[in-house]
């Protein structure tokens, strides 16, 4: 299993072909609480880059993209009923969902996310 | 993001320190959080918070003709307010538009402070030698050598009053009284005024003694508060914010500020409060609804940390805007339902 990321701020861990989709600690922190969470439903198909999803601070309204073309296969229910888990534990208890795909596109490695948010 | 290097206020290394995320606000570089928005707003409604607002633009005005002065330039009677007292006031364009809201405290006859907007800093300061001309006055910038900081909250009392060092009657000082006095031997003004709605003081000295400032109240048991909290706590007290419900497109009547100047024409858009059900809120530009048809535009909203719902301020059609007056947002293609409620959304319990 391998973590990837996204210049839209978003972990990709692949198992398989299956996908967890979060947000990274940057975005949660930049965010700022975040209070509503807006996920696709289970079963839906995701095309890559495109707005899936909305998370929601006090201050302003993040969008979720979809990291890659696939078939949402489990969202995070818990994340939705208590949207600060995001920012206590984005890369980790607080994914947000998880999609089945067929081809991985190309995305940035942990350096080369490390230098874009530097 | 902008490429022009922000201002720093004299606290940036405390909240550099502190673990602060930052933004670029009124040209300024500020804190915008210490840890959680949420964390903070909370200690300023039931405890007492701490906030950098070093960023304001601070003007002394001084001369034989300083209230006279006052009188000409900003709305309102500069010369009514009694020595040690503050009033909001508007500077306003010949034909009535918000260049900036202020609030002019005054320290003694001939003297007074005027506190403006970080982001209209340029704007007031070039008004202000404009409209002295001819007067016997004279206006003096002490923005970037002057640090502002305010505690805020129900404690505020409690907290200012542990500063061993600041050699004033607290209880003597009224809502919108200010007195001049020393802490740590340097000068300092301690205004009973704020922007979150709750009681607190705002504390003007020079830069070079902001830090130690800073440290003692945290000590005394203030809590760090960023911008993100003060935006928060400001649109649930119903104040406007320059640049969202004040613009030089907005006149004092439709803005819901006939009292501090009584221009505008009756019957134009009319700022409201909007509140809604759910977690969704509208945002600045969000257009407003009635049915289908476009009736307004959202200027500020967040969900309310305090009540637990949607609010919003907004600019309707004044047949839209009375209390009861059921609305709709357009929360990004979705109408999220909005109902007129009178402003403010949230008053603190008078003791």
């Amino acid at each position: 299993m391998s973590t990837l990321y996204t210049k839209d701020h978003e972990w990709v861990a692949v198992d398989g072909d299956i996908a967890t989709v979060g947000i990274t600690v940057y975005a949660a922190d930049k965010l700022g609480d975040v209070v509503y969470v807006d996920l696709p439903a289970v079963g839906s198909t995701v095309a890559a880059g495109k707005i899936v999803g909305e998370i929601e601070s006090t201050k302003s309204v993040g969008e979720l993209f979809a990291p890659l073309d696939g078939e949402v296969v489990e969202r995070n229910e818990s994340v939705v009923d208590d949207p600060s888990s995001v920012n206590a534990d984005p890369e980790g208890a607080a994914w947000l969902i998880k999609v089945r795909f067929t081809e991985l596109p190309e995305l940035l490695s942990a350096e080369q996310y490390a230098e874009l948010t530097a | 993001m902008s490429d022009t290097p922000s201002r720093l206020s004299p606290l940036d290394a405390a909240h550099e320190a502190a673990g602060a995320s930052f933004t670029d606000f009124g040209g300024w570089r500020m804190p915008v959080r210490y840890g959680s928005d949420l964390a903070e707003h909370e200690a300023v409604r039931t405890a007492a918070g701490l906030f950098d607002l070093s960023h304001m633009a601070e003007f002394l005005v001084v001369g034989p003709q300083a209230a006279a002065f006052l009188d000409a330039a900003l709305a309102g009677q500069a010369s009514a307010i009694a020595n040690g007292r503050a009033k909001y006031s508007l500077l306003l364009t010949e034909d009535g538009r918000i260049l900036d809201d202020l609030v002019v405290y005054r320290l003694a006859d001939d003297e007074f402070w005027v506190v403006a907007n970080a982001g209209n800093h340029d704007v007031v300061a070039a008004e202000l030698v404009a409209r002295g001309a001819g007067f016997d006055v004279s206006v003096g910038d002490e923005t970037f050598t002057c640090a502002l900081v305010a505690v805020q909250g129900p404690d505020s009392v409690a907290v200012v009053g542990r500063l061993d060092e600041l050699d004033v009657e607290l209880d003597a000082i009224r809502y919108y009284g200010i007195v001049e006095t020393t802490y740590r031997g340097q000068p300092i003004l301690v205004a009973r005024t704020g922007y979150t709605g709750e009681d607190g003081f705002e504390l003007y000295l020079d830069n070079p003694g902001a830090e130690q400032l800073w440290n003692d109240l945290v000590a005394a048991g203030a809590v760090p508060c960023g911008l993100a909290a003060r935006d928060t706590l400001r649109l649930e007290a119903g104040m406007p914010l320059y640049g969202h419900e004040l613009t030089a497109d907005i006149r004092p009547r439709e803005a819901g500020l006939a009292r501090v100047a009584d221009v505008g024409t009756p019957g134009a858009r009319v700022l409201v409060g909007l509140a809604s059900e759910g977690r969704r809120a509208g945002r600045a530009g969000y257009p407003v609804l009635r049915g289908d048809t476009v009736v307004g535009e959202v200027t500020s909203g967040a969900l309310s940390p305090t009540l637990g719902h949607p609010i919003a301020m907004a600019y309707v059609d004044a047949d839209a805007s009375a209390v009861g007056t059921e609305l709709s947002l357009d929360v990004r293609g979705t109408a999220i339902p909005a109902t007129v409620v009178p402003l403010p959304f949230y008053s603190r319990k008078k003791a």
